[in-house]
């Protein structure tokens, strides 16, 4: 006999299934509820930094845009700094560093806009790269996936960012870089997600 | 002294595998390739936080939040509600908890949802609230009906509730489902058979609560949600994420 360890356990994940909507979006559920919804701003006017639009697709295995998923980012200011008290240093009063999108119930395809965000510190040594979280669930999704998002135009941080460091394969690194173009004068990033196949996107376990 | 540092590392073999044969929709929608292990740093310990001035009151009572004034959603009136701790056992207060279900006839207000049984005029289906000090949270609700899905040619969904939980790291997110107690077609979903363990199934069936019951009023069901502990560091691993 042994001591127990008295540690719960943790609840388990269960998919959000294709209602997912009326949860966290239920104006896309086709319905209005709340005063506000959350998530549909993660950088407001104050918040500095230059201003980004970030889209894409999530692709299952058939090679298909999958048109219910929900993508939650989570990132840090263009100072590197994140709206939370473990984040040393303060934000914009309205950067709120989050946000939650879905995807078109026809096409695919999701976007939102903030502002890019700027370098952080490593876990231990050096520096990150900036980059974007993101959390993405669906129908079919046993438990949510994280992945992150780098951008084309930082290869410097890139080739020294520990965490696209420990993907061994170059080839697989580059499904976490979004690609940079101008539209409207405006600064896009396409990062397409694929769940499987060739190119499938580096997921994380963190 | 010991500072909170990362996440304990989940177990995933308490959690459902992305892939799972039974659940057919998973099969082109798990990812392949191993997850690629990742130490904390400072961008999975923090997460979004949310405060009173995001919510109403009202959120959290799906029996009135989408009702006209003067009317009420029909179907068996319950209370689910529980506490939010993490894997050491502590509190997790202010966190933001959001629910959705289907109506007591087992139809979601949703545009892709043709199910045949009706709309209930006065039911949404959502709601939202945060923890409470001692991580305490409750929603007043109806019991969600039971709903045929296409997968085998004859599965049903038991009564369940969706859940999204936050904590305080965006590496404790977590979205799951709340079955209810004596439900007999629980043992039959493909979707909580996705889950190995029937010791980690049983934590995702909220248990009658008749203490917690108002008489003449409404049935509870209590549903303890638990998200990853964090370890202390007391002296090397250092975590420098800040
Ligand atoms: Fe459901």
């Amino acid at each position: 006999m042994t001591q127990e360890l008295s540690y719960l356990k943790e609840t388990p994940s269960q998919t959000a299934g294709p209602y997912v909507h009326i949860g966290l979006a239920p104006g896309a559920a086709g319905f209005d509820i709340y005063k506000e919804e959350l998530g549909w701003e993660i950088a407001g006017p104050n918040a500095g930094g230059e201003r980004i639009r970030v889209e894409g697709v999530v692709v299952d295995g058939i090679g298909s845009p999958i048109k219910d998923v929900l993508l939650e980012a989570w990132q840090a200011n263009s100072e590197g700094i994140y709206p939370h008290p473990e984040s040393a240093g303060d934000v914009e009063e309205d950067f709120r560093g989050w946000g939650r999108v879905i995807t078109d119930f026809e096409t695919g395809e999701w976007a939102f806009e903030s502002v890019k965000p700027g370098r952080t510190r490593g876990r231990n040594v050096g520096m990150q790269a900036p980059h974007i979280h993101l959390w993405l669930v669906a129908r079919g999704i046993n438990i949510g996936l994280h992945t992150r998002m780098y951008f084309e135009d930082e290869p410097e941080a890139n080739a020294e960012d520990p965490v696209l460091n420990i993907v061994e394969w170059e080839r697989r690194r580059s499904t976490l870089i979004a690609k940079r173009s101008e539209r409207a004068e405006k600064i896009v990033y396409r990062f397409d997600i694929k769940l499987q196949g060739e190119d499938e996107t580096v997921f994380f376990d963190v | 002294m010991s500072t909170p540092g990362e996440y304990y590392q989940r177990d995933r073999t308490w959690h459902p595998p992305a892939l799972t044969r039974n659940y057919k929709t998973s099969v082109s929608r798990s990812p392949q390739y191993a997850l690629i292990s990742l130490q904390n740093s400072v961008g999975e310990i923090t997460g979004p936080v949310f405060g009173h001035g995001d919510i109403d009151p009202l959120d959290n009572d799906l029996l009135l939040n989408y009702a006209q004034p003067g009317e009420s959603a029909i179907g068996e009136r319950i209370i689910v509600h529980g506490r939010v701790l993490d894997e050491n056992g502590h509190p997790v207060p202010n966190t933001l908890v959001e629910a959705w279900q289907a109506n007591a006839g087992g139809r979601y207000r949703h545009k892709k949802d043709t199910y045949l049984a009706p709309i209930d005029a006065n039911f949404g289906g959502c709601g939202r609230t945060l923890t409470d000090e001692n991580g305490y949270y409750y929603f007043r609700t109806v019991k969600p009906g039971a709903y045929p899905w296409r997968n085998g040619v004859n599965d049903w969904r038991p009564a369940h509730v969706h859940m999204s939980i936050f904590g305080s790291g965006f590496a404790q997110r977590l979205i799951t489902q709340c079955y209810f107690e004596g439900d007999p077609l629980i043992a039959r979903c493909p979707i909580i058979n996705t889950i190995p363990d029937r010791a980690a199934q049983g934590q995702l069936i909220a248990a009658l609560d008749m203490n917690a019951t108002i008489p003449l009023d409404s049935i509870a069901y209590k549903f303890d949600i638990v998200l990853r502990g964090r370890r202390s560091t007391l002296f090397e691993n250092r975590l420098e994420g800040n």
